[in-house]
C-alpha cells in the first residue's frame, strides 16, 4: 500500500451492498482475449478448438481487421469430431501438425478451448502434453479455456496467464527480490512504466506477458507480483502457489491510480517514497494538467456502466475521484473484493454497484436514471443512442492504452468525446 | 475438424437472426452460452440498426450445466413472451446448447403460450448461416402462411406478387428492395408482401394473396418460395436482376408471369450504364482481366455482366455457398474457366494471385486480398462490412443498380483518357503505369529508374550420349543490358510482361547471354512472322 496516500479500508464501499443478478449477460467471452493477446505475445499462436460461432466471434468482435495471416485460428469441429468418427486427439494432431509447417516462425502454441470443447469433454490438457512431446524445444505447447460457459472477456486473459505461471522458469536461490507487473499493457505503456522504475531506482523488474517465449520472467519466493489489471484472480492464486507475494494496490488509471500503483511498487522494493515522488512528479504532473483540460466537461455528469471488462470499478473510482463524475450505477460482470480492497474504499460512499447482470432488468434501471454517459458493450450502444443517451463502447477501454500518467488525458478524452459530440451535433 | 483462419459466413443460428431481425414483431428465444451474444453487434454496429436484435439468450455458464439449463430456457422464453409480446416466437439452440440436447421446441410447447412457436433446427456443426436464413424463412412460411379455401381469382385486379429473400445484415437488400418494388410498380404490378425485411407474422399469413413470387436472393428464399409453389401453387422467378441485361430479362420474366405486356422503354429510361459502357472512353475496359467471388447469386450475376455489360475477360469465378455449387460451376463454363467452391480464406487468395487478375470483385474478404496483391477491387457480396451499408441509395439491383456497378466496378481503375495517355507518352516521367490513378490521390510518383538488370537462367545443355561435350560451368545467366531494360519500358505496360517473356524465351532458344536491344527486336521480328 502507498504510504503517502493512506487508504481506509473500512470507508467508501469497502462494506457496500452489492446487487447481484442472473439472467441474459451482454458481455463477450474469453475468447475474445486473444484480440489484444497475439499483439503482445508476439511469437505466440492462438488455435481456438470449437465452432463456427466461435471463430466468427473473433472475427466479429476484432471487426473484421484482416492481417497477413492472423496468428490465430479455429480448429472448426464438425459431426464426424462430435459422432466419434474421427477421433479429435489425432484431428488436433493433424491440423497442430499443419499449422505449425505453415508457421515456423511460432515459438508458443496456446490451444484454447471452447464452450463447445468443454462440453464434449475435448481433454486440451492431454494434447498439449502430447504436442509437447512432439515440437519441444521449438515450440511450447499450452492450453487454457477461453470458453464462455467459464469465462467473461477479459477472464480469457487471466486463464491464459493462468496456464502460463506454472512454465515460468525457477528463480535461483537465494535471488534478490523482484517485482512483477502482471497483466498485459500496451508496448508504449510498458515502456513508460520502465523508465519510471529505472528514475526510481528499481531496478530488478519483469513484465508478464513477456513479448517473447524466451523472455518469460521467473518466478518464486522472491517475487513480488503488482497487478497492472483488475481480472487476474486465477493468475493470482497461479503465481502465489510457486511462492509470490502481491503487492496490493489501486490500479494505475488516472494520476491519482498511476501514482498509488507507483509508491506501492517502491514500497515493495524497498525504495524510498521520496525517491518515488521524485521520479514521478514530471509526469504526474503532466497528467494532472490533462486532466484539468477534461474535468469541466465531465465534472457533475452522472455516468452508468454496464458490466463488461472488470475494469468498472477503477474506471468509476477515477472519474468520480479525479473528474467529478456522479456514479449513477457501476456494474461489474465479477467483483473480486480482495484485489479491489483498495479501489472499492476510494468509491464514494453509497454508489450502486452490481455484479452479474439481467440486460433487461439493467436496462430498465439505465432508463431510469436517466444518466449522462453509459458505458456499455457494442451491442447496446448503437440502440441506446438511438433512445437519446450519450454512450461509451466499453470494448475501447480495453483496447486503447489507458494505464499511466502519460495516458490519464487519453482515459478522459474517452469520455468527454461522446459529450463534445453529442453537443456538437446540431439537433 | 478444419483449420479456419477466417469465415465467409456465420453459424447457422446467425442466419435465423438475420430473419428474425429482419421481421417485425417476432422474437427468438436462443438457447446459448455467455458469449454468443457478440452477434448482437453485426446488426447494431456493422448495419447501424437502431434497435437490438429482437433475441433473448439464455446465456448459461459451467455450474448451470450441473443444474436445469432446461428450466432456465423455459423461464428466459416465458420472460421474453411478457416483456415483448411477439405475434410469433422461434426457438432454438446455438452450437453449444445443441450438444446439451435440451429440446426448446419441446419446452416451450409445454409453456402453452397463446401464440404460434416455431422450433429451429439448426445443425451448427454441418451447416451455415445462409442455410440458417434459408431454413428459418422456410419454417415461419410453412407455419404461419394460410391456405386460402378458395384459390385466388387472376385478373380481377392488378397482377400482385411476393418479394421474398431480403434480410438483415443483406448486402444492399434494403435498397434493392426499393428499386425492384418501383420497377414492379411501374410495369404494373403490386407487391403484396415483402419478406422477411419488415414483414410481421401477420404479413406471412397472406402470403397466399399474390400470383407470383420474386425470389431477389436464392440463398435465402428458394427454399421458402419451393414451399409455396408446391402448397400455394404460386410460380416463383428464376431471373436475378443484377445489371442492365438481367434486369430486362427479369421484366420479362415478371410480365410472363403476370400475364402483361410491359413498356420496357419506359422502365429503362433511367439506365446509363449500357450507354456508359458503349461510349468511346470505355474501351480501354476491353479485356480486363476480372476475378469474381462472393456468394452464388452475387457472383453468377457479377460474372455476366463484367463478360457482357463491360467486355471484361472473366479469369476467375468461384463461391463459397456450397449450396449453389452445380450454378456456379455451370457459369464458369461460359468463360472457359473452372469454379472455385471453397470457403478456405487462403485458397481463394491463392487463386487470385495465380490468375492475375487487373481488378478483383469479391467479398471484404477479398478486397484485402486484392490490398495485399496491389490489386484494384469492388465488393459485390456479403460478408458484409460497415461500408456495405452507404448512407446513400446504392441498389445493386435493377437499372439503377446497374448504374452503380458500371460506378463502383469502373471508379478503381485507370480513367480511360488516362490509361490511353499512358500508351502514347509510354517512357514519361509522369504518365507511367507506376502511377497511382489520378482520381484515386496520392502525390504523382517519379517514373522507377530503372533497377539492376534482370538475371534469368539458361538450362544446362543435355548431355549428349558421349558425354564429350564440354558442358559451360552450370547455367548461363542471360542478362538485360541497361539500354534494352530502358527500351523495354517504353514498350505499353499492357503489352510489356508479354514482350518480356518472349525475349527471355528467345534469348533462352539462341543462347543469348545478354539481351540487347538487338535481341529485343530481333525477338520482336521472331514472334510477329
Amino acid at each position: 500500500m502507498s504510504p503517502v496516500i493512506p487508504i481506509q479500508l473500512d470507508g467508501g464501499c469497502s462494506n457496500a451492498p452489492v446487487l447481484r443478478e442472473r439472467g441474459q449477460r451482454e458481455v463477450f467471452c474469453g475468447l475474445t482475449g486473444i484480440i489484444w493477446l497475439h499483439r503482445k505475445m508476439q511469437d505466440a499462436f492462438f488455435l481456438v478448438v470449437g465452432s463456427r460461432t466461435c471463430a466468427h466471434l473473433i472475427q466479429s468482435a476484432a471487426g473484421v481487421m484482416i492481417f497477413a495471416e492472423p496468428r490465430f485460428a479455429t480448429a472448426i469441429l464438425d459431426e464426424r469430431d462430435l459422432a466419434g468418427l474421427a477421433d479429435a486427439q489425432d484431428e488436433l494432431d493433424r491440423v497442430v501438425q499443419r499449422l505449425l509447417e505453415r508457421r515456423p516462425d511460432i515459438r508458443m502454441l496456446f490451444l484454447v478451448g471452447s464452450c463447445p470443447s468443454e462440453v464434449i469433454k475435448l481433454d486440451l490438457s492431454r494434447a498439449a502434453s502430447r504436442l509437447n512431446q512432439r515440437f519441444m524445444p521449438q515450440v511450447r505447447v499450452l492450453n487454457y479455456s477461453g470458453s464462455g460457459i467459464e469465462t467473461t472477456f477479459t477472464q480469457g486473459e487471466d486463464a491464459c496467464l493462468a496456464a502460463l505461471v506454472p512454465v515460468l522458469p525457477v528463480q535461483p536461490p537465494q535471488a534478490e527480490p523482484e517485482l512483477l507487473i502482471v497483466g498485459a499493457l500496451a508496448d508504449v505503456v510498458e515502456d513508460q512504466f520502465s523508465r519510471l522504475f529505472q528514475a526510481m531506482g528499481l531496478k530488478r523488474y519483469a513484465f508478464f506477458p513477456a513479448r517473447h517465449a524466451s523472455a518469460l520472467p521467473a518466478v518464486g519466493p522472491q517475487t513480488r507480483y503488482l497487478l497492472a489489471q483488475p481480472f487476474l484472480g486465477d493468475t493470482a492464486k497461479a503465481l502465489e502457489s510457486r511462492g509470490a507475494r502481491r503487492v496490493a494496490s489501486p490500479f494505475p488509471l488516472g494520476a491519482e491510480g498511476s501514482a498509488a500503483w507507483m509508491h506501492a511498487a517502491g514500497a515493495a522494493m524497498g525504495v524510498s517514497a521520496a525517491a518515488v515522488e521524485l521520479a514521478i512528479a514530471p509526469a504526474r504532473q503532466r497528467a494532472q494538467a490533462a486532466l484539468a483540460a477534461h474535468r469541466p466537461t465531465l465534472v457533475g455528469k452522472r455516468i452508468f456502466f454496464f458490466p463488461d471488462s472488470q475494469l468498472e470499478l477503477p474506471l468509476a473510482r477515477f472519474l468520480a475521484r479525479e473528474l467529478g463524475m456522479a456514479l449513477s450505477e457501476v456494474g461489474t460482470p465479477y467483483l473480486h473484493r480482495q484485489h479491489l480492497a483498495e479501489e472499492l474504499a476510494w468509491l464514494p460512499a453509497g454508489t450502486q454497484l452490481s455484479e452479474g447482470q439481467d440486460v433487461e432488468k439493467q436496462l430498465d434501471r439505465c432508463r431510469a436514471a436517466r444518466p449522462d454517459v453509459v458505458v456499455c458493450g457494442l451491442g447496446l450502444a448503437n440502440p441506446l443512442e438511438a433512445e437519446g443517451f450519450t454512450t461509451k463502447w466499453s470494448i475501447e477501454l480495453v483496447f486503447t492504452p489507458i494505464q499511466g500518467f502519460e495516458q490519464a488525458g487519453d482515459l478522459a478524452g474517452l469520455f468527454t468525446r461522446p459529450l463534445t459530440r453529442r453537443q456538437l451535433l446540431a439537433a | 475438424m478444419q483449420l479456419t483462419l477466417w469465415t465467409y459466413e456465420g453459424p447457422p443460428h446467425v442466419g435465423a437472426m438475420r430473419i428474425a431481425t429482419a421481421m417485425r414483431e417476432v422474437h427468438y428465444v436462443l438457447h446459448a452460452p455467455q458469449g454468443d451474444t457478440y452477434a448482437d453487434l453485426l446488426f447494431t454496429m456493422i448495419e447501424r440498426r437502431a434497435e437490438r436484435p429482437p433475441v433473448t439468450y439464455t446465456t448459461f455458464q459451467a455450474r448451470d450445466l450441473g443444474g436445469d439449463t432446461a428450466q432456465l430456457f423455459k423461464d428466459a422464453a416465458r420472460e421474453a413472451y411478457a416483456r415483448f409480446k411477439p405475434q410469433a416466437l422461434l426457438v432454438g439452440a446455438s452450437c453449444t446448447a445443441e450438444l446439451i440436447q435440451d429440446d426448446p421446441g419441446g419446452l416451450t410447447q409445454a409453456l402453452n403460450l397463446p401464440i404460434p412457436v416455431i422450433p429451429l433446427e439448426l445443425p451448427a456443426y454441418q451447416r451455415k448461416e445462409n442455410w440458417g436464413a434459408a431454413e428459418t424463412l422456410y419454417q415461419l412460411v410453412r407455419t404461419l402462411a394460410v391456405k386460402p379455401t378458395q384459390a385466388r381469382v387472376k385478373g380481377e385486379s392488378k397482377p400482385r406478387c411476393n418479394l421474398l429473400g431480403p434480410t438483415a445484415l443483406g448486402f444492399r437488400h434494403r435498397d434493392d428492395v426499393r428499386e425492384i418494388r418501383q420497377l414492379l410498380e411501374q410495369i404494373g404490378v403490386e407487391i403484396n408482401v415483402v419478406a422477411p425485411l419488415d414483414a410481421t407474422p401477420a404479413d406471412l399469413a397472406r402470403l397466399a394473396d399474390a400470383d407470383f413470387n420474386v425470389v431477389l436472393y436464392p440463398e435465402v428464399a428458394h427454399q421458402a418460395a419451393s414451399w409455396l409453389h408446391r402448397n400455394l401453387r404460386q410460380p416463383a422467378t428464376t431471373t436475378i436482376p443484377i445489371g442492365a441485361v438481367a434486369t430486362r430479362e427479369f421484366i420479362r420474366e415478371v410480365a410472363a408471369l403476370a400475364g402483361l405486356d410491359p413498356d420496357l422503354a419506359a422502365a429503362q429510361a433511367q439506365s446509363r450504364s449500357p450507354w456508359y459502357s458503349r461510349s468511346v472512353d470505355a474501351n480501354y475496359l476491353t479485356g480486363k482481366r476480372v476475378f469474381v467471388f462472393g456468394d452464388a447469386s452475387h457472383a453468377i450475376a457479377a460474372a455476366r455482366v463484367a463478360a457482357i455489360e463491360l467486355g471484361f475477360k472473366v479469369v476467375g469465378l468461384g463461391s463459397y455457398s456450397r449450396e449453389f455449387a452445380r450454378e456456379v460451376r455451370e457459369a464458369a463454363t461460359q468463360y472457359g474457366i473452372e469454379a472455385l467452391i471453397s470457403d478456405d480464406y487462403l485458397e481463394v487468395e491463392a487463386a487470385i494471385a495465380a490468375a492475375g487478375p487487373e481488378l478483383v470483385l469479391g467479398t471484404q474478404m477479398e478486397r484485402h486480398i486484392a490490398k495485399r496483391l496491389g490489386l484494384p477491387c469492388a465488393v459485390i457480396s456479403a460478408p458484409v462490412h460497415v461500408q456495405d451499408f452507404p448512407a446513400r441509395y446504392s441498389p445493386q439491383m435493377g437499372f439503377e443498380g446497374a448504374n452503380v456497378l458500371f460506378d463502383t466496378w469502373v471508379h478503381p481503375l485507370m480513367m480511360g483518357l488516362e490509361e490511353h495517355l499512358i500508351g502514347m507518352f509510354r517512357g514519361d516521367f509522369e504518365f507511367h503505369e507506376d502511377a497511382a490513378p489520378s482520381h484515386l490521390g496520392g502525390p504523382a510518383r517519379a517514373a522507377q529508374p530503372a533497377v539492376a538488370p534482370a538475371l534469368i537462367e539458361l538450362p544446362v545443355p543435355l548431355e549428349t550420349d558421349t558425354g564429350k561435350q564440354e558442358a559451360p560451368a552450370a547455367t548461363i545467366l542471360a542478362a538485360w543490358a541497361p539500354d534494352a531494360e530502358k527500351e523495354l519500358r517504353k514498350i505499353p505496360f499492357f503489352v510489356r510482361g508479354k514482350a518480356r517473356r518472349n525475349t527471355e524465351a528467345y534469348a533462352l532458344s539462341k543462347s543469348v547471354p545478354v539481351i540487347t536491344i538487338e535481341t529485343l527486336y530481333d525477338a520482336k521480328a521472331h514472334f510477329s512472322r
